[in-house]
This record gives C-alpha cells, sequence and structure tokens, in this order.
C-alpha cells in the first residue's frame, strides 16, 4: 500500500511541470555553477591537504569547505537535473539523493573490504601470490592462537557480564527510588573514551612492591588485609579477565540503558495477572519480563559481542597486548603496521570480517520483513 | 509516567515483603553504583592533587582518617651498634622492628627517622585528612609549561609540561566536520531511501545494512594505501573522509528509520502545491528531523572524539596535529607514572564529552535506542 501511494505521490511534480524539454539556459549555468562548485572544492582540498597546523581558523575553513561543498553539489546538481525534460528528470533525481551516499560507501567499505581480500591472498608488499598461507598462519602461528584465545574469553566473559549486569541494574533500577541517578551513574563511562577508561583503571590496577605505598585502590584494599599486592596485568592469565572488567565498566551502561526501556514495555496487566495468580517476583521475572523482551536481548548480545570482537582500544592501552593479553584487533595492529605484513594483517582483518558475518546476514533477514522491502 | 503507574501498582499489589525487597534493592544498587563510581572519582580527586601527594598516598587519604604523626625525635649515641638490641623510649627493639615501626605499648610508634644518623622519630596516632588541592596539574597539561619539583632526596628538578590545549583544538578540528558532513549526506540519502522507487533502491538499502556491522579494519589498509598516493596522509582531510565513510552507514539506517516514519500526507500536499523533492526535502523534511538530526549528531561527535585507532592510523602522533586520545595514550607511554599529569589529562579528553553527555543526555539515549543495531 505504502509503495502504491508514494509512487503515485511522485508523479505529481512531472504534472506541475510548465515546460517538458531541455531548459537550456538553466542547464548551461548550472553546468558552469558545476564546474565554480567542483573548481573551488578542488582549491579548498588542495589547501586543507597542505596546512598541518591547528588553529581555529583552519577547521572553520574546513567545516565550511565540507559542509558548504556538500551543501553546493548538492544544489547545482538539483539545479541541473531541474533543467532536463520531463521523464530524464524523474529518472534522475532519486539519485542525486543517494548517489553520494552510496558512492562513498562503495569507496571506503565495499571496494576497500574487496581489496583486502585481495591482499590477504599475496604476500607481505602485495607483490607474490601465496595463496592460503596468511590464513594457515592466522590459524597456527602462536600468538594468533594467543589472541583467539583472548577474544573468546572476550566474547564470553564481556558479552556475559555486560549483558547480565546490565539487565541487572535495570531491573534493580526499575524498583529503586533513586532510578535516574543510578542510571546516569553507570551510563557516564560510555560518554568517555576507552584510552580514558584505560587511564582511570590503570590508575585503579597501580602496582609498587609490597611495602611501598600503594596508590592504586585495589592493591592498597588487598596490603589493609595484610594481603601482598597484586601485578594485575601482568599476571597471565587472568590480566585478560581484568581487561575485559574495564570494558564491562564502560559498556554495560549501554545495555542497561536498553533494557531499561524494554522494561517499560512489559505491560503492567501482564505482571498483575501473574502476581494474582501466586506467581513470586521471580517467577514474574523468568516467566513473563525475559520472554516479552527476549528480541531485546538479542539484539544487545549481538551488538555487544560485535564490539568485543573489534576490541582494540583497551588492550593497546593498558598493556600494549603484552603478557599474553594480545587480542585479534592488536595483532592486526602489530602486524600491519609495526611489522609491515600487509598480506598477514589482510587476512587477519578478514578473519574478523568473517566472524561478523552470521549477525551481518540475521541483519540482512530482519530487512526483508521490513515494510517497503 | 508509565513507570510511575506500573510501580504504583506493583507495591499496591504486594504486601509487607515487598517493604523488605525494596531496600535489598537499594542496597544493592547502591553498591554496584558506588563501585561504578570509584574509578572516576578517583582520577578526579587526583588530578586536584600535589604531585608528592599523588605518589605518597592514595587519593582516599584527602578523606579523614587516622594517621602517624611524628610529635617528637629522639637522637641516640652516634655510632651505636645496629646488629644488637637497641634501647629507646623504655624498650628494647630490633633494627629491623625500627625499620618496620614497632608499637609502644602507650600506642605511640618508634621508627627510624634517619638510621645512619641514629634519630628515632616517635609518633602519636591523629585523625588527619590529606587535603590540598592546586590547579598546577592542570595548568602543566594544557598549557605545556615548564615546571619545577623536589624530588626525595631534596633536589629540584625540572620538567617540561604537556600541550593537551592543541591536542583539545586538534580534537575539535576532527570531530565538528566529521560529525556534519556524514549528516548531511546521510540525510539526503535517507529521504531518497524512504520516499523515492528508483531501480536499485533494495539493493543499495541492503547494502547500508550489511555494512552496518563491518569492522572498520578490513578497509583500513586499502585507504591507507589510497590516502599516501592521494598525500593526504595525516591530515586532518583524511580523519573527516574517513569519519564520514564508516559512520555514513549507521546515519543512513537511523535518519531513514525516522523521514519513513513522517506523515504521509505532509509529502503529497507539497508535491500539490508544486514543490520539487529538493524543495521539500530542505524546507519540510530537515526542519521536522532535528530530534533524529540531533541524537545522530551527539552519537557520531562522542563516537569521533573518543575514537582512537583512525586517529592513530590516520592523523598519526605529530605533535601539531594529534588528537587528545592519542595524546593521552603517549602521556601514558612516556611517562606512566606521573600521574598528576596522567589524572588532569585523562579529565580534560573527558571533559567535552561528559559535558556534551549530561547536557544532551535525552537525546542520546535515544540515538543508542534507535541505533542498537550497529556494531
Amino acid at each position: 500500500m505504502v509503495q502504491q501511494t508514494s509512487e503515485a505521490k511522485l508523479k505529481q511534480p512531472t504534472i506541475q511541470a510548465t515546460q517538458d524539454g531541455l531548459n537550456g539556459r538553466q542547464f548551461l549555468l548550472a553546468l558552469l555553477g558545476m564546474v565554480v562548485v567542483i573548481g573551488l572544492l578542488w582549491v579548498g582540498f588542495i589547501y586543507l591537504r597542505d596546512t598541518k597546523s591547528v588553529n581555529i581558523l583552519n577547521a572553520l575553513i574546513a567545516i565550511v569547505w565540507g559542509v558548504g561543498g556538500v551543501a553546493a553539489l548538492y544544489g547545482i546538481t538539483n539545479t541541473l537535473i531541474e533543467s532536463f525534460p520531463g521523464k530524464t528528470r524523474d529518472r534522475l533525481r532519486p539519485f542525486l539523493f543517494v548517489l553520494p551516499a552510496v558512492a562513498i560507501l562503495f569507496a571506503f567499505l565495499a571496494i576497500p573490504t574487496l581489496i583486502t581480500l585481495y591482499q590477504s591472498f599475496f604476500n607481505n608488499d602485495t607483490t607474490h601470490f601465496v595463496g592460503l598461507s596468511n590464513y594457515i598462519a592466522t590459524f597456527t602461528d602462536h600468538s594468533m592462537l594467543e589472541s583467539f584465545r583472548n577474544n573468546v574469553i572476550w566474547l564470553f566473559a564481556g558479552t556475559a557480564l555486560s549483558v547480565c549486569l546490565g539487565l541487572l541494574i535495570a531491573v534493580l533500577a526499575d524498583r529503586s527510588s533513586f532510578e535516574t541517578v543510578a542510571k546516569v551513574i553507570i551510563f557516564m563511562p560510555l560518554a568517555i573514551s576507552l584510552v580514558g577508561a584505560s587511564v582511570i583503571w590503570r590508575f585503579v590496577y597501580a602496582y609498587a612492591p609490597a611495602g611501598q605505598p600503594q596508590i592504586g585502590i585495589l592493591n592498597a584494599a588487598l596490603t589493609s588485609f595484610g594481603l601482598q599486592p597484586q601485578s594485575w596485568l601482568t599476571q597471565q592469565p587472568w590480566n585478560t579477565f581484568f581487561l575485559v572488567l574495564v570494558q564491562i565498566w564502560a559498556g554495560t551502561g549501554f545495555a542497561m540503558i536498553i533494557f531499561s526501556a524494554a522494561l517499560k514495555g512489559v505491560p503492567v496487566e501482564l505482571l498483575e495477572a501473574a502476581t494474582l495468580d501466586g506467581a513470586n517476583e521471580i517467577q514474574a521475572f523468568f516467566r513473563i519480563i525475559i520472554p516479552y523482551i527476549q528480541g531485546t536481548i538479542l539484539t544487545v548480545t549481538t551488538t555487544v559481542a560485535i564490539g568485543t570482537l573489534k576490541i582494540f582500544d583497551v588492550v593497546f592501552v593498558m598493556t600494549g597486548g603484552q603478557y599474553g593479553t594480545s587480542v585479534v584487533g592488536t595483532e592486526f595492529y602489530r602486524q600491519f603496521f609495526t611489522n609491515g605484513n600487509f598480506g598477514y594483517g589482510a587476512a587477519i582483518a578478514i578473519v574478523l570480517f568473517i566472524l561478523v558475518t552470521p549477525v551481518l546476514i540475521y541483519n540482512l533477514r530482519q530487512l526483508r520483513t521490513q515494510e517497503g522491502f | 509516567m508509565a513507570s510511575a503507574a506500573a510501580s504504583g501498582k506493583l507495591t499496591a499489589v504486594g504486601s509487607g515483603r515487598k517493604k523488605t525487597s525494596k531496600w535489598l534493592v537499594n542496597l544493592v544498587l547502591g553498591i554496584l553504583c558506588f563501585i561504578w563510581v570509584v574509578p572516576t572519582l578517583g582520577l578526579l580527586v587526583s588530578s586536584f592533587r600535589e604531585r608528592s601527594d599523588v605518589v605518597s598516598t592514595g587519593w582516599w587519604s584527602i578523606l579523614p582518617h587516622q594517621e602517624y604523626v611524628t610529635s617528637n625525635q629522639v637522637q641516640l649515641t652516634k655510632g651505636l651498634p645496629l646488629d644488637k638490641p637497641i634501647q629507646v623510649e623504655g624498650v628494647t627493639v630490633t633494627n629491623q622492628q625500627l625499620r618496620d615501626g614497632y608499637k609502644l605499648p602507650d600506642g605511640r610508634k618508634i621508627i627510624w627517622a634517619n638510621s645512619r644518623g641514629r634519630l628515632v622519630n616517635v609518633q602519636v596516632q591523629q585523625w588527619t585528612m590529606n587535603a590540598n588541592f592546586t590547579l598546577d596539574n592542570y595548568k602543566n597539561v594544557l598549557l605545556g609549561q615548564q615546571y619545577t619539583y623536589q624530588q626525595p632526596d631534596g633536589s629540584t628538578r625540572t620538567e617540561q609540561g604537556e600541550n593537551m590545549g592543541n591536542a583539545f583544538i586538534s580534537s575539535l578540528t576532527v570531530a565538528i566536520p566529521a560529525t556534519v558532513i556524514p549528516i548531511a549526506i546521510a540525510a539526503f540519502a535517507a529521504y531518497g531511501f524512504a520516499w523515492m522507487r528508483f531501480p536499485g533502491r533494495q539493493f543499495f538499502f541492503a547494502m547500508v545494512v550489511a555494512l552496518l556491522v563491518v569492522p572498520s579494519q578490513v578497509a583500513l589498509i586499502p585507504l591507507l594505501r589510497a590516502f599516501s598516493s592521494l598525500q593526504v596522509n595525516g591530515t586532518y582531510l583524511s580523519l573527516w573522509l574517513v569519519h564520514t565513510g564508516f559512520g555514513l552507514c549507521l546515519a543512513t539506517y537511523l535518519l531513514y528509520n525516522y523521514i519513513s516514519s513522517l506523515p504521509r500526507d505532509l509529502f503529497e500536499s507539497a508535491f500539490i502545491d508544486g514543490a520539487t523533492p529538493f524543495t521539500t526535502f530542505t524546507r519540510l523534511v530537515i526542519p521536522l528531523s532535528v530530534p533524529a538530526l540531533a541524537s545522530f549528531a551527539i552519537f557520531q561527535f562522542l563516537w569521533v572524539w573518543n575514537d582512537y585507532l583512525n586517529a592513530l592510523i590516520f592523523l598519526g602522533t605529530s605533535p601539531d596535529t594529534q588528537v587528545v586520545t592519542v595524546k593521552l595514550q603517549q602521556m601514558l607511554g612516556s611517562r606512566g607514572q606521573d600521574w598528576h599529569l596522567l589524572t588532569a589529562g585523562a579529565f580534560i579528553s573527558m571533559l567535552l564529552p561528559l559535558t556534551v553527555f549530561f547536557a544532551l543526555q535525552r537525546y542520546f539515549v535515544r540515538g543508542l535506542l534507535a541505533g542498537s543495531v550497529k556494531g
């Protein structure tokens, strides 16, 4: 239904048009304008490419260049299209709107992904075809195996704890006397960069040898109970868990806020009916609330899981991937940037891509059920 | 409103058991909130403490606590043998006990002030709080001043501060265009996908949805190579382009959801009045979509401001252009023990996102709810 009406609606401008046929003057003016805009954008590009100093003025020029350039391009292309005869114009119009975005997606994501796939079959500097040997190395190399093991820990421990804690806090907050404050506190780390979060937690985990004053709160707590201070970030294999904790601290707010919204959507009548039937709160939670919000739980779980698969910042900043904490993200960085191993780095990136494809396929399936597709 | 009604009804249904569970709920949640807030609090407090305090005592010592404070000193005979029991303040102790601190029966403590000079401190327990606050750390971190401090052995040392003010401006230079440009492009595309029919529409929109979860790592290597052949590596331009490319999927998807839900009559009447799709878009759709645009703008701004990997790869670590996250990471590497500077630096890097977050929380949450599909 929706499609039909919107198509009918699109015919309207054609009827309204006063003339059919190429508007020559408008066309030439628009073409001229286009040349001027592209010329100006090019000048701006060269200027911005060659200036490397930071100041507010350059930032402003950049904003004007970027936003003004986008606006001017759209405007002038629109004038150009409007000068065409009716049929051509109607056919071209949608592309004015979507083509820039589609072109950028091709240029920045789709095509680079294909190039990465291609490079993953080649050696260091993409000069010799090496078949699958980069992939074989990915799954046999000692350091990569360690990264996969850690990524599995991240995936399960990180996702499970974030989702469960998020749900727990959302439920508790819903019944507490200070819901808003609690939610803001749990949610706040989401606004902080993971680098900032890493500094915060490096300070929590700070370690000094026994006998010296401990400025890290965890070790201070240990020593006040008469225990030995621990070097949390260097002791394998537990250090990975201490890194996961940072991510949980930073990411639980996301799960909480989405669960919180979902909980508000559970019909009160349903819960009342359950209570009247003699269900206690725990039964109501597992039998009614959980089934009711299971779609949300799935969405949150996949989102958090993808985040943990791609994890890079926390590990890179806290330990640099040393002491047996490396993950696929840091290993990719090390192979590509530190070792200049393009083929190997590309293969790791493709493996990462393959790991998220189930979610990708699921999203596409969901899209098909959506109205209009 | 709905939640207030819900909880009201629930408590009406429940009985006395509910009351006990209410304080339990508050207690558990309170503990969780306390755990959540302590790390940040420690950072904030430490960033205002003197350098010497930060390295010698925990930040919680700003709270009132009992501590041994030296009341007087006892000078023992010079050259007294240390391998034999030592007589001091009426007790006999060993050298080791004096080194660790020995508790006298009356609660006082004796400890070496200087064992070579045979000087003993007699300490009493007192309530103290260690609350000397200063803004020096922020000055040193922001302005890159030289600063001098006393080392434990009494000598002074001069060090160069960090120029984080520069990184702050650099981050702004990156974040504002990298927020506005993708939104502008995505709004056009979202309108096109929502209200126009054209060949390839389904395919292209499926592409948008598919690329939502693709890890950016798969695109980094070819992009970096393309940029170096265009000579844009290390410029702001490269980072704007990258963030535009990577942010566009989510922006298009979110704005599509919003714009496609606008009432159809609106467009029909506009077309009957002779408006072209372009004017409908600029005069009607954009003003109506302000809430959605704001949500995504906050989302993207925080994402770009907090981004580390792309900034590191494309803009690099040059002191002129590096952004706050890269700067902070470098400080962590080069001066990992200078907690007075690190804490202040970390807080500066959080200042703007936290302000945005607290001021525009509602929009941020809305964007998050709508965009929870992104990986």
